[in-house]
């Protein structure tokens, strides 16, 4: 069983976001990166799976081997290699970096550049976030599975594989308080949402293995067929900002009260 | 300009974010454009109605039964069909899970992407712009789509709904195949009564300080009195106060309501991102330190097990709409 995990590189939540000078991007070199959230997820559902098909041995045949393989697949520049290298110190195998410096990328460029490596691996299922912490496009992953032509379920948070008859049962969320249930055949892709599991932490014998895991890398161009970018970012700007309001004072009943009246009668949402 | 828009109904009442999208895709076409809607199944008379008062001429309808009718790899298709025959310049769905797996597809297959999660939707001559917040809300970012038709999801409660139009729409019936590899299985109602966050236009929400699951009565008990959907912080939700169907921030739901009531909720940089949509914001807290009162438009210091119950108290003494 080949496993294939999408994992992006995001500025971590904690960072202050600051706008370049070209209004388009963002000033990069005070960032601390880590990798998304929610493809942390992906990647402890990955090594799960493996685990329970049972990893490979040292006395296992290569056929074995690749039978429980996690290969993490990224689309970046060259430092996106760190939170990789991170991923590989968790458990994951090998690493494929798509190499993205002066690209202009939106997520059917992206989605076809990692559909275009994922194609080359044949993967039994890939695990993807359900979106991405900085862009939040949330549809890179379905687009791989568009173009691969293979079956998608996100965002999900529960997974039962059948292995037998190679399908995977998803639960996901489809409206308020309602969950649908999805029967995917495999191969198919699968974003994963935050309560699916808990993420592990790199072990620190993980941390010294993962220096001799391999990462090989690949020109975006190589992997040929992109599209033309078709969403163009024209500019960023600062979120507005919200300023300090009214403090009501009083007894809890007169709080209630005045607020209940502004509500009403300054605000007009009740 | 002719705008074709994904139309979300939920047992024979058309979404209101729906109707808020096809009223602003009508305003946007002006007098000389058109607005088509794209159905899954067949619309009832009270849904085409209100998708004709909405600003839809036309109805596209995916003839699909059952409950793979909610799939959008099943309706990707019919949806790709709708759009040759409709030629439009512009596709759009709400960002709710339904409309952004199907816009996904869709654009997918036509190699274009969509512009996810919009919260402000322009048009100039050079076509359309778009909004959206990326790094959780730490900017703002002005997408425009570079070919036809542009794609884009937006987030319900971004416009004024206004329905205008007699209500008679053409109906158009289209094909629907079941889906390659992917099948709806069943759908089941975890929480019975839940109102959707995404979708609320109003919220109130509780964090770490509601102390336990049993404590969310008091939050409940007030939301039942706006007619409120109930929120949580990420704090409550890994506490195990609620489940993680009402997490609002950046690793839960971003929402747009009208009205945020944040209770007990000290207001992290990634709670804020996602309630930052929101129109009035009421802070409710025991910490005359906590952040959240930087960005509330009212805050009451006070414990909110007496606070909260007598807003709750208020509300239902004067009436609420």
């Amino acid at each position: 069983m080949k496993i294939g995990v999408l994992l992006k590189e995001v500025p971590d939540s904690e960072s202050i976001i600051r706008i370049a000078a070209d209004a388009r991007s963002i000033e990069t070199d005070r960032l601390q990166w880590t990798i998304n959230p929610y493809d942390e997820i992906a990647l402890e559902e990955a090594l799960r799976l493996k685990e329970k098909l049972g990893g490979p041995s040292a006395t296992a045949s290569p056929e074995a081997c690749r039978a429980g393989e996690v290969v993490v697949i990224t689309a970046g520049p060259a430092r996106a290699v760190d939170s990789m290298r991170k991923a590989l110190a968790i458990g994951a195998d090998r690493g494929i970096l798509i190499r993205t410096e002066g690209l202009e990328l939106d997520p059917a460029t992206t989605a076809s550049v990692l559909a275009g490596a994922a194609r080359r691996e044949s993967f039994d299922v890939i695990f993807a976030g359900k979106t991405a912490f900085d862009d939040g496009w949330g549809q890179v992953h379905i687009g791989v599975a568009e173009m691969l032509g293979i079956p998608c379920a996100s965002p999900v948070e529960r997974i039962e594989f059948d292995m037998r008859s190679k399908e995977a049962l998803c639960a996901r969320p489809a409206s308020a308080g309602i969950k649908e249930t999805v029967r995917l055949r495999l191969p198919a892709v699968i974003g994963c949402e935050k309560g699916l599991n808990q993420p592990r932490y790199a072990s620190l014998p993980g941390i010294i293995k993962a220096r001799s895991k391999p990462i090989a890398e690949f020109e975006a161009s190589v992997l040929g067929g992109a599209p033309e970018i078709s969403i163009l970012t024209e500019r960023l700007s600062p979120p507005p900002e919200r300023r300090m309001g009214r403090m009501i004072g009083g007894t809890p009943r007169e709080a209630a009260r005045e607020l209940a009246r502004l509500l009403r009668e300054e605000a007009k949402v009740i | 300009m002719k705008i074709l828009v994904v139309a979300e109904s939920e047992g024979g009442a058309l979404k209101r974010h729906s109707a808020e999208l096809i009223g602003k895709a009508a305003s946007l076409a002006g007098a000389e454009g058109e607005v088509a809607a794209f159905a899954a199944g067949v619309p009832d008379e009270a849904v085409s109605h209100a998708l004709g008062m909405a600003g839809a001429g036309r109805v596209y309808a995916a003839d699909v039964a059952g409950v793979t009718a909610r799939s959008g790899q099943a309706l990707a298709s019919p949806l790709c069909e709708a759009i040759a025959g409709f030629d439009p310049d512009a596709v759009l769905g709400s960002a709710t899970p339904f409309g952004a797996d199907l816009m996904a597809r869709a654009s997918m297959r036509l190699g274009r992407g969509m512009s996810a999660d919009c919260t402000s939707m322009t048009a100039d001559d050079r076509g359309f712009l778009f909004e959206r917040p990326v790094y959780g809300g730490g900017a703002t970012a002005t997408v425009r789509p570079r070919s036809r038709p542009a794609f884009a999801t937006v987030r319900p409660n971004s416009f004024p709904n206004r329905p205008a139009f007699d209500g008679s729409p053409e109906i158009s019936m289209l094909d629907a195949a079941e889906a390659d590899g992917a099948r709806i299985e069943g759908v089941e109602q975890s929480e019975p009564g839940m109102l959707d966050l995404a979708e609320a236009d109003r919220i109130v929400a509780a964090g770490r300080g509601i102390g336990g699951a049993g404590n969310f009565g008091v939050i409940r008990d007030l939301a039942g009195a706006l007619g409120a959907a109930v929120g949580a912080s990420r704090a409550a939700v890994d506490e195990g106060f609620i489940s993680h169907d009402h997490q609002v921030g950046q690793s839960g739901r971003a929402v747009s309501p009208s009205l945020y009531i944040a209770c007990g909720i000290s207001g992290s940089i990634q709670h804020m991102s996602g309630m930052r949509g929101s129109k009035v914001v009421v802070a409710i807290n025991s910490d005359p330190e906590a952040q959240i009162f930087a960005r509330a438009d009212y805050g009451i210091v006070g414990d909110m097990f007496d606070v909260v119950p007598a807003l709750a108290e208020e509300i239902r003494r004067m009436g609420c709409d």
